[in-house]
């Protein structure tokens, strides 16, 4: 959960362990904390994703703040038991407002040796570890390099190492089911949930739900699943070696009024989509191909036929996008989704919607670049791309969503300008808030906006003898739209094409007035999109500012947070327009000695802030695939102050 | 859902979503104000006339009916329909195509393109959207030849073509492109040459009545990069021995006097062609362009020899009906609603776990 307001600051990574108490009916301390940090890690196969989502559902229900970063390697089942193959899942959860997934967890569950060896390093010393110790066979260590057993050779002491042979106990406690050693064994990431839940003061309710439900048609692997998550709970409450569990109290003070859930980046942007659809009243249409991270937008977008949305899986990223533009020129509100490889494929297309000034809205969740890249990471190297990736002057709006549940809001307002102002969008999102979640105030309907249109429906210009005609490229003149005529309307009967068009009556001309002519217009038309001033959180007049976009969000308000408790003085804003920019902009800047633009790339918001408002930005980068972490976004800043 | 509307009184059942026209329509209905801008000579302009002269025979409110090109000579053909028209870019008319039938029932589309738009770039979008029977009437001017570029050799032209850009003749074997439509799944196939117009235009009426997606090959003049390509076929003494027309139900002979005809090989099961003789009368073939198997229609394709092109088969190939996808998808969101009940945008936010924070 994040918002503007400002919110007790984000503390140092240690868990902070308030009171201690044993509670009725058990002999165990009860520890109270503000917040954990918890990975889970396994094996691709171990189900980790579904371990993390399940734990983050309970603890979203719970009401705890939450931010989640799933992490995974691209392929689908790396070898087993490898480095490349472990796929891990962490979820920061507090009785307060956070924003990021956290820096470092409090606590690691390691499913075999490469989950332990992969993610050891990111542990702060006394970080507990639960490990599965029937993973770590003498082969399986030797596989990813450990000549000793780490979990005997000291190499695990300041940690605090809970061994429990997981597996064994999996398989121990569904001996009553009818199931072969290998199916009971693959409910251990189940077990593990369900220890989990019990040292986290868990509700249990939902998770059990989710299994009947999703084993509805094999019950006896529900009622297996079901069986080793109580056993895990159990485990936990009478085994000797966890000694004490925790609590930490939902948020209550951190969320304004209202009904919650917890949302990931690609659902919310799928939901807003189809509301931007119900309120400009036309059938959404997806035109895509697919493509990791976008992939689930389209999963998502075919489950909602009954919302008249129609889904379109082409045959290539060109397709889809082509589809897409065919459907808008038909009247739907048309969307094409992919990554940073399909957006290079869809530049010649995105140059016909330009010059053809039909709505369509082009999602980019970026990832990993260049070419293939990292594309299960996240990186946000696309905005240049996204900015002048066409042949010709072909300007494009451009819209950035901050946090998983603000993809919603983007999606309404990269809606907004593509059908008030007749234009391609596009919408940057990138694997990072695609898949990780936070908690989503659930707005009511009647808060959504007004995205209604008017078809073209008569002629709309009067010809020197007086007749009444229809021009295709007679432009509003406020926003500087063209008319939207609709196949199907009578009398408005006409052609339009990527070949350069003569302003108003849209027929092809080379002229060398009209192409400069029209050059400029549509570069007037994107320049003049009303977009609201950027709000800058300044309490305490500071020299510096930092600017950030997009999902680094989260990292870089945890960090200006760190650095006020710490009493230094630094200004926050964070853009959500890239094209155009707010008005206000060039006066925030101006107003501070020193700009300081952390991104997920080499420097390309800063490139364009450079070059439009000759500020000496600094630019602070990082691509390795992952989002930043508040404390070494803090001392990056911190040096920029000081320097 | 079916095909027939109460709303359409279309006399074609393919095209019974579309509205009909209030008025009898002529062909100068279908012209629009723009000047035509083709080679004088071309044989553009003998499918332009056809195609406007035709127009007026489907009797539908032209405002629903849209022509979709790329890029080349024959893709500025929507420019002269005074209907909707969309010239897009190179090789991609298809999906955009296919994003305007599917999201609009309501509506004719037709797609114009040329053998390098649609065999070379577009090659792609073309197979998929024959393969996925989206309701769209596809004509594709194949020249042999990139006229717009100044003469450049085709995915069509035949090998060891001396062009521009081969000085020492082309390497690449070309297509055939009924071969390809067929081996793509597509439903109807037909070919048929520029300057026949009551061929082109019979040819155009079954496309228009067809359910799903047409692929048209027009055999076209490009008088300035590879003039007479397809004189063979248009001269009338030499059509005699080159033109081989396909007519559904009818043996399959041609030559003066219908002297030639075309049998089965017993050995091979391939096509031939032979001398008819009172012997062999019985084992012409007759020509089922209804055929489930796409087999004889494929063989029939090949019977042409690309470099004279005798024995050229022109006319309908194949003819069948196939589900469409533009009504399975719109049968697909009539049945989610059936079942889940009209989209509650207000549920479906509302979905999920939820908690309540209150004041």
């Amino acid at each position: 959960m994040t918002s503007q307001v400002s919110s007790p600051a984000e503390q140092a990574d240690e868990a902070v362990v308030g009171e201690q108490r044993k509670p009725a009916g058990t002999t165990k301390d009860v520890r109270r904390l503000d917040r954990v940090i918890i990975r889970f890690a396994g094996d691709s196969g171990d189900g980790m994703q579904l371990t993390g989502d399940r734990f983050t559902s309970e603890t979203a229900t719970f009401g705890n703040d939450l931010s989640t970063l799933p992490n995974f390697p691209a392929e689908i089942r790396a070898p087993a038991g490898t480095l490349p193959g472990v796929s891990s899942f962490q979820l920061h959860f507090a009785d307060h407002d956070i924003l990021t997934p956290g820096d470092a967890p409090n606590v690691l569950v390691a499913m075999n040796p490469a989950a332990l060896k992969a993610n050891l390093a990111d542990l702060p010393r006394g970080a507990e570890i639960i490990v599965n110790t029937d993973e770590f066979t003498k082969r399986a260590m030797q596989k990813v390099g450990y000549d000793t057993s780490p979990l005997e050779d000291g190499s695990l002491d300041g940690y605090s190492l809970h061994p429990v042979p997981l597996t064994t106990l999996t398989v121990e406690a569904l001996k009553e089911f009818d199931l072969t050693r290998k199916e009971a064994e693959r409910s251990k990431n189940m077990f593990a949930l369900g220890l989990l839940s019990w040292m986290y003061h868990r509700p249990t309710e939902g998770t059990e739900k989710f299994l009947k439900s999703k084993f509805a048609k094999k019950p006896d692997i529900a009622a297996a699943n079901i069986a080793a998550f109580r056993a895990g709970w159990n485990f936990g409450e009478t085994t000797e070696d966890f000694a004490v569990s925790y609590e930490i109290a939902p948020a209550t003070t951190a969320f304004p009024v209202g009904t919650y859930r917890n949302i990931s980046g690609n659902l919310a942007l799928s939901y807003g989509l189809v509301a931007a659809s119900r309120q400009a009243d036309l059938p959404l249409y997806l035109g895509s191909y697919p493509i990791t991270p976008a992939s689930d937008i389209l999963h998502e977008l075919s489950r909602h036929k009954n919302f008249g949305v129609r889904t379109f899986q082409a045959e290539d990223e060109i397709a889809g996008i082509g589809a897409a533009l065919g459907a808008a020129f038909g009247g739907s509100l048309a969307v094409t989704t992919t990554s940073g490889p399909g957006v290079a494929l869809k530049s010649e297309s995105i140059g016909l919607a330009v010059s053809l000034e039909l709505p369509l809205l082009v999602i980019d969740i970026q990832r990993g670049g260049p070419s293939t890249g990292l594309p299960t990471k996240t990186e946000q190297a696309d905005l240049l791309q996204a900015m002048f990736g066409r042949n010709g002057e072909a300007p494009v709006p451009i819209v950035a969503p901050c946090t998983p549940a603000d993809c919603f809001d983007a999606a309404l307002e990269a809606a907004r300008i593509a059908l008030t102002y007749r234009t391609p969008v596009m919408l940057l999102s990138d694997g990072y808030l695609a898949n990780g979640s936070e908690p989503w105030r659930i707005p009511e309907l009647d808060e959504l906006p007004d995205l209604t249109v008017q078809f073209a429906q008569g002629p709309n210009h009067t010809l020197d003898d007086g007749s009444e005609v229809f021009w295709p490229y007679k432009r509003d003149p406020q926003t500087l739209a063209r008319p939207w005529a609709i196949p199907g309307t009578p009398g408005l009967e006409h052609r339009i094409g990527g070949i350069e068009k003569e302003d108003g009556t849209g027929n092809i001309s080379y002229a060398p007035a009209n192409h400069d002519f029209m050059v400029r217009t549509r570069q007037a038309k994107i320049d003049g999109i009303e977009v609201p001033d950027l709000e800058v959180d300044d309490p305490h007049e500071a020299k510096t500012l930092v600017l950030g976009w997009g999902s680094t969000y989260g990292p870089i308000t945890a960090a200006v947070r760190r650095l006020r408790t710490a009493g230094e003085s630094i200004a926050q804003a964070h853009l959500r327009h890239l094209n155009p920019f707010p008005r206000n902009l060039g006066v925030v800047l101006g107003r501070y000695e020193k700009v300081v633009i952390p991104e997920m790339n080499l420097g390309q918001l800063a490139t364009l802030i450079r070059a439009k408002y000759l500020v000496d930005a600094h630019s602070y980068n990082q691509v390795n695939g992952m989002p930043f972490k508040a404390e070494q976004l803090a001392k990056a800043l911190k040096e920029a102050i000081d320097a | 859902m079916p095909e027939t509307s109460t709303e359409g009184t279309g006399t074609i059942e393919a095209l019974s979503l579309v509205p009909k026209a209030e008025a009898r329509q002529s062909m100068k209905d279908f012209k629009s104000d723009q000047e035509v801008r083709w080679c004088p000579g071309c044989g553009d302009y003998a499918i332009l006339a056809a195609v406007q002269g035709f127009m007026p025979e489907l009797g539908l409110a032209k405002e629903n009916i849209v022509f979709v090109s790329g890029i080349g000579c024959s893709s500025r053909f929507p420019y002269y329909m005074n209907t909707y028209g969309m010239h897009s870019i190179h090789g991609r008319a298809p999906a955009i195509a296919t994003g305007l039938a599917t999201s609009r029932r309501d509506l004719s589309v037709w797609v114009v393109t040329g053998d390098g738009d649609a065999l070379s770039i577009g090659g792609n979008h073309l197979i998929h959207a024959l393969r996925r029977n989206v309701n769209l009437k596809i004509l594709l001017f194949n020249n042999r030849i990139y006229g717009l570029t100044k003469g450049q050799y085709s995915p069509t032209s035949e090998v060891g073509k001396i062009t521009k850009s081969t000085p020492m003749g082309s390497l690449d074997a070309p297509f055939n492109p009924v071969s390809l439509a067929i081996g793509a799944e597509a439903s109807f196939v037909a070919r048929t040459v520029d300057s026949d117009r009551k061929h082109l235009t019979q040819v155009l009426r079954e496309a228009a009545a067809h359910r799903g997606t047409a692929l048209i090959e027009i055999y076209q003049n490009c008088n300035i990069f590879n003039d007479g390509a397809f004189e063979v076929l248009k001269d009338r003494q030499q059509a005699e021995e080159a033109v081989i027309r396909l007519e559904h139900g009818q043996p399959i002979r041609f030559g003066t006097d219908g002297s030639r005809g075309v049998v089965r090989d017993a050995q091979t099961g391939d096509l031939k062609v032979v001398t008819v003789t009172p012997e062999n009368e019985s084992q012409i073939l007759v020509h089922d362009a209804r055929s489930a198997s796409p087999t004889t229609a494929f063989a029939l394709s090949r019977l042409a020899d690309p470099d004279t092109l005798h024995h050229t088969p022109i006319g309908v190939f194949r003819s069948v009906e196939r589900p469409v996808y533009d009504t399975q998808m719109a049968d697909q969101l009539d049945s989610a609603i059936e079942q889940n009940g009209k989209g509650d945008l207000a549920a479906l936010l509302a979905g999920g776990d939820t908690w309540t924070v209150v004041g």
